[in-house]
């Protein structure tokens, strides 16, 4: 199968009636950092489960560079997983950890040593090898989590939500590292998680799940700008949905659009748009000032509100204050507009 | 659970309170001082208090009777198969129970304490029926039958209880990273329940050990050392010997428990993470 | 290889539940639901009194016998027992349990939850034998009533009819300090759980709105360590009905279940009228744990 990773071919798995994931169809390349991002209980986790083999599709099948997979054992397959807990196991130090899988395979101690030691370096760990799990950080137990399955040389990385445990900053610096790791190691990471922002950072493409389903495969900018339904517009950062009479008043047809917060600019009543712009007149009802942005919840005068984020580049927070209950008129550029169907 | 030494809003024990519960405690324990200083006392047959004079020649002469040695001897070997016998069938159904989903599970947990939350005579009078119906003759098996069977409820529940705090992933990444089913088992699973079924052997062992009220329905002839020790309790002669021994199987069945719910409580403290 | 049989297995998650559950399912239902019914079927025969032998026919003979005055008498004193002892652990058990949830340091608390754990698992044969020993004529209780100058007391107890006897141990008393003694734990720690399981933020509140501490005491803690209060008795008062170790070692020749239960099964043969006997308790064990499901009782377990 050439370039691709993993294909899955109109898998279902059920659970009696539920159906967690639906007829999902996907190839995801050799190489890239591909993530499965929804809400909870889309399916994105049942997916990555059977990639990893802990669960079986009630139908279709899943191939693994070109062999198909669908039925065999994790132990079987050449894919590594790092759990969202982590799975450390308590009554091995670190560096025994890390040789699981070397050990398994009868790898000789010397060797495996050494490649336990490359791993603890390449996630900053070094000298670790003898500390127990207990005595870890969570961030120090999710490095060990990741050098445990790397070691492997696993065709695919799988990860599970791995970063919901920490904190803001250290997610971030995480999110960072992680990248590089993949872009060093050069192998399929594919990562689930639920965190749009997070999916947009890291990712070469995203895919979008809900209820068991693939709503838009594609790259963080065409998801994030070229939105193919109502959900992905609403899930991947927040959006404006425009429909009805509102939608004909502004644009002359009452097709449901969307249009994101960062392209409206807040300008003054009455000023004139340029001819590929598209206006609306409206009065701020509400200022929130967030540091590096401000966001405006301005109500229109036909009806309907719409979310304006603009970067305090030269506005304060008592500047931005003043703004409320003024009137406005909102102006956007025509062709960022995106039409969306259900 | 962080708890304050005194209780909330500054109230303290009152003294009627305390006296209650030392006492309790005192009435709890000092008997069985007392039993370790009768071993001792140089009278033979009666139980005069204060006792008249100390001695420790009754031990080696408890230790030497041949009925007594015998009767431990029975109650080693059947506690020792009966304990095996529950290791096996506990660990079996507490990994069903964990693992799996299935119709009457609840019924299982029920089923397995019963032979302890039932009366003694209960299940004496239940095995008793079964072995005379049946036409069985009682035997060193019976015995090691009826012992088994009441302490698997005690290895199913600690295996359980360990089972439930670890973490399910670990089984999984272990077969992630190659290791098929049993070598799962061998390094991941068996050291991870390893203490928690020494304990349940340990509870089991002195489950065994003492028990007296099935055994009697279900020994026929034989005499285990609670059933000597209770036989012994109803004739004057050798007392002494009889404290002796009662003193030995305090050792033998307490200290071990002690040990046990360490065991089994400590690896709890540590998964806490508490440093 | 080891790799395939693994598969074989993993692929087929039924067959594991079944090898893991049926051999214990296989073994409970045999030995011991077997041998339960196996007493019920036997309840329903009778012992013919002349052959010595049991008649495998079914009849309600035996259980008829169970209305004879001396075996009703046998319940009614059995019953009294276990509910005068239930009560007295009540009593002893409640102060230490509400110390122990209360107002005892963690290390304290443990150090006592060993300290009542600990007779638990000490040989009851043997715990039982050391009262022997204190109760004895010239044990350590007489010692004491005659330093005190009370001996003439204990002399004027122990004539009297019902309670006393030869000496504290032979006596109507002696079997119910004992039966207290031996069942205490099984008593203290429901108490104990319940008590814990009182948050402190109810009792701080009542505080807060006004009550005096045995107000809160009476309306809030008691009724919510009640649970606990019942969980301990269903020990104390099935332990004692079935129990007949005690009664031999320390009773009059007044029979208890437990006792009449031995004897017939043993020297006369009589197994179904000791099964017959048996189900009393069970019937009366079985109402007891209705009334307490309903009274809450399991939480506190």
């Amino acid at each position: 199968m050439g370039d691709s990773a993993i294909q899955f071919r109109n898998v279902s798995r059920h659970f009696g009636e539920v159906k967690a994931v639906d007829d999902v169809s996907l190839e995801i390349r050799n190489g890239e950092f591909f993530s499965m991002l929804g809400p909870s209980g889309s399916g994105k986790t049942t997916c990555l489960r059977m990639i990893a083999g802990f669960d079986r599709p009630t139908s279709g099948q899943i191939f693994l560079y070109g062999q198909d997979v669908s039925h065999l054992p994790p132990y079987e397959r050449s894919v590594n997983t790092v759990f969202q807990d982590y799975a450390l196991f308590p009554h091995m130090t670190v560096g025994e950890n890390i040789a699981y899988g070397l050990m398994i395979k009868r790898v000789p101690k010397d060797q495996q040593k050494k490649q336990v030691d490359e791993m603890l370096e390449l996630v900053q760990l070094g000298g670790f090898a003898d500390r127990k799990p207990s005595q870890l950080s969570g961030g120090q137990r999710q490095r060990v989590a990741l050098a445990r399955a790397l070691v492997n040389h696993p065709k695919v990385l799988l990860l599970d939500e791995p970063l919901g445990a920490l904190d803001l900053k250290l997610r971030q610096q995480m999110q960072v590292e992680l990248k590089s790791i993949q872009q060093r190691v050069g192998i399929t990471f594919i990562f689930v998680t639920h965190d749009q922002e997070e999916a947009l950072t890291m990712s070469d493409r995203i895919a979008v799940f809900s209820q068991g389903k693939i709503e838009q495969v594609g790259t963080p900018a065409e998801v994030y700008e070229h939105p193919s339904s109502t959900f992905v517009a609403g899930f991947v950062g927040t959006s404006n949905l425009v429909s009805g009479e509102v939608a004909g008043r502004i644009t002359g047809s009452d097709a449901r659009f969307s249009i994101r917060p960062e392209k409206i600019h807040l300008g003054s009543p009455g000023q004139s748009p340029d001819s590929d712009m598209f206006f609306a007149d409206g009065k701020v009802r509400d200022v929130i000032y967030l540091g590096l942005y401000t966001r405006y919840l301005v109500e229109l005068d036909g009806g309907g509100d719409l979310v304006v984020v603009e970067q305090n580049l030269k506005t304060t927070s008592m500047d931005v204050m003043k703004a409320k209950n003024q009137k406005v008129r909102l102006l956007w550029k025509k062709e960022h507009i995106r039409y969306v169907g259900g | 659970m962080p708890s304050k030494s005194s209780s909330l809003s500054g109230e303290r024990a009152s003294w009627g309170l305390k006296i209650g519960a030392i006492g309790a405690i005192l009435f709890l324990h000092v008997p069985l001082l007392l039993i370790f200083l009768y071993a001792f006392t140089t009278e033979e047959s009666a139980y005069t208090f204060p006792p008249p004079g100390l001695t420790f020649k009754w031990v080696p002469q408890a230790l030497g009777t041949p009925a007594m040695q015998d009767a431990l001897l029975l109650t080693l070997k059947v506690a020792v198969l009966a304990t095996a016998t529950a290791l096996v069938l506990g660990t079996l159904a507490s990994a069903a129970v964990y693992r799996f989903d299935f119709f009457g599970k609840e019924a299982i947990s029920f089923m397995l304490v019963l032979p302890l939350a039932l009366p003694g005579i209960v299940t004496g009078i239940a095995m008793r029926s079964a072995i005379s119906l049946m036409k069985i003759p009682f035997s060193f098996w019976t015995i090691v039958i009826g012992h088994a069977t009441f302490c698997v409820v005690v290895v199913y529940n600690n295996v359980l209880a360990r089972f439930r705090r670890t973490s399910g992933s670990m089984m999984e990444a272990s077969m992630d990273l190659g290791a098929n089913s049993f070598q799962t088992f061998w390094h991941i699973v068996l050291p991870n329940i390893s203490t928690a079924l020494l304990a349940g052997a340990i509870l089991a062992f002195s489950l065994s050990f003492d028990e007296v009220i099935v055994t009697t329905f279900t020994a026929g002839n034989q005499q285990t050392l609670p059933i000597w020790i209770f036989s012994q309790m109803l004739k004057p002669r050798n007392r002494p010997i009889t404290n002796v021994t009662a003193m030995l199987v305090v050792l033998i069945t307490a200290l071990p428990i002690l040990y046990a719910q360490r065991i089994a409580a400590g690896t709890a403290d540590t998964e806490g993470g508490s440093k | 290889m080891l790799n395939r049989i693994s598969t074989f297995f993993y692929l087929r998650p039924k067959l594991v539940l079944a090898l893991l559950i049926i051999p214990p399912l296989l073994w409970f239902l045999v030995v011991y639901i077997g041998a339960l019914f196996t007493m019920l079927i036997n309840s329903f025969f009778y012992l013919d009194g002349f052959t010595g032998k049991v008649v495998q026919e079914f009849t309600l003979k035996t259980y008829a016998k169970l209305l004879d005055p001396t075996n009703i008498q046998i319940f009614g004193r059995t019953t009294l027992m276990a509910a005068l002892v239930t009560i007295a652990c009540i009593a002893i058990a409640f102060p230490l349990s509400y110390y122990m949830a209360r107002f005892a340091s963690p290390r304290m608390k443990t150090f006592l939850y060993l300290a009542v754990t600990l007779p638990l698992w000490s040989s009851y044969v043997v715990r039982v034998y050391s009262w022997k020993l204190i109760l004895a004529q010239e044990g350590i209780v007489s010692w004491f009533a005659r330093i005190i100058h009370l001996d003439w007391f204990l002399g004027w107890y122990l004539s009297l009819p019902v309670v006393g006897g030869t000496s504290l141990a032979i006596s109507a008393t002696g079997i119910f300090i004992v039966f207290v003694y031996i069942w205490l734990p099984y008593m203290i720690l429901p108490i104990q759980t319940a008590l814990e399981r009182v948050p402190k933020s109810l009792i701080e509140a009542s505080g807060d709105l006004g009550a005096t501490p045995s107000q809160t005491f009476r309306t809030i803690i008691l009724p919510l360590a009640f649970p606990g209060v019942v969980a301990g008795s269903i020990f104390t008062f099935s332990l004692t009905l079935g129990d007949f170790i005690v009664p031999q070692l320390f009773g009059t020749s007044s029979f208890y279940i437990g006792k009449a239960v031995l004897t017939y099964q043993g020297t006369s043969g009589n197994i179904p009228l000791a099964a017959a006997f048996t189900m009393g308790p069970i019937i009366i064990m079985i109402i007891y744990l209705l009334i307490a499901r309903k009274l809450g009782a399991f939480d506190a377990l």
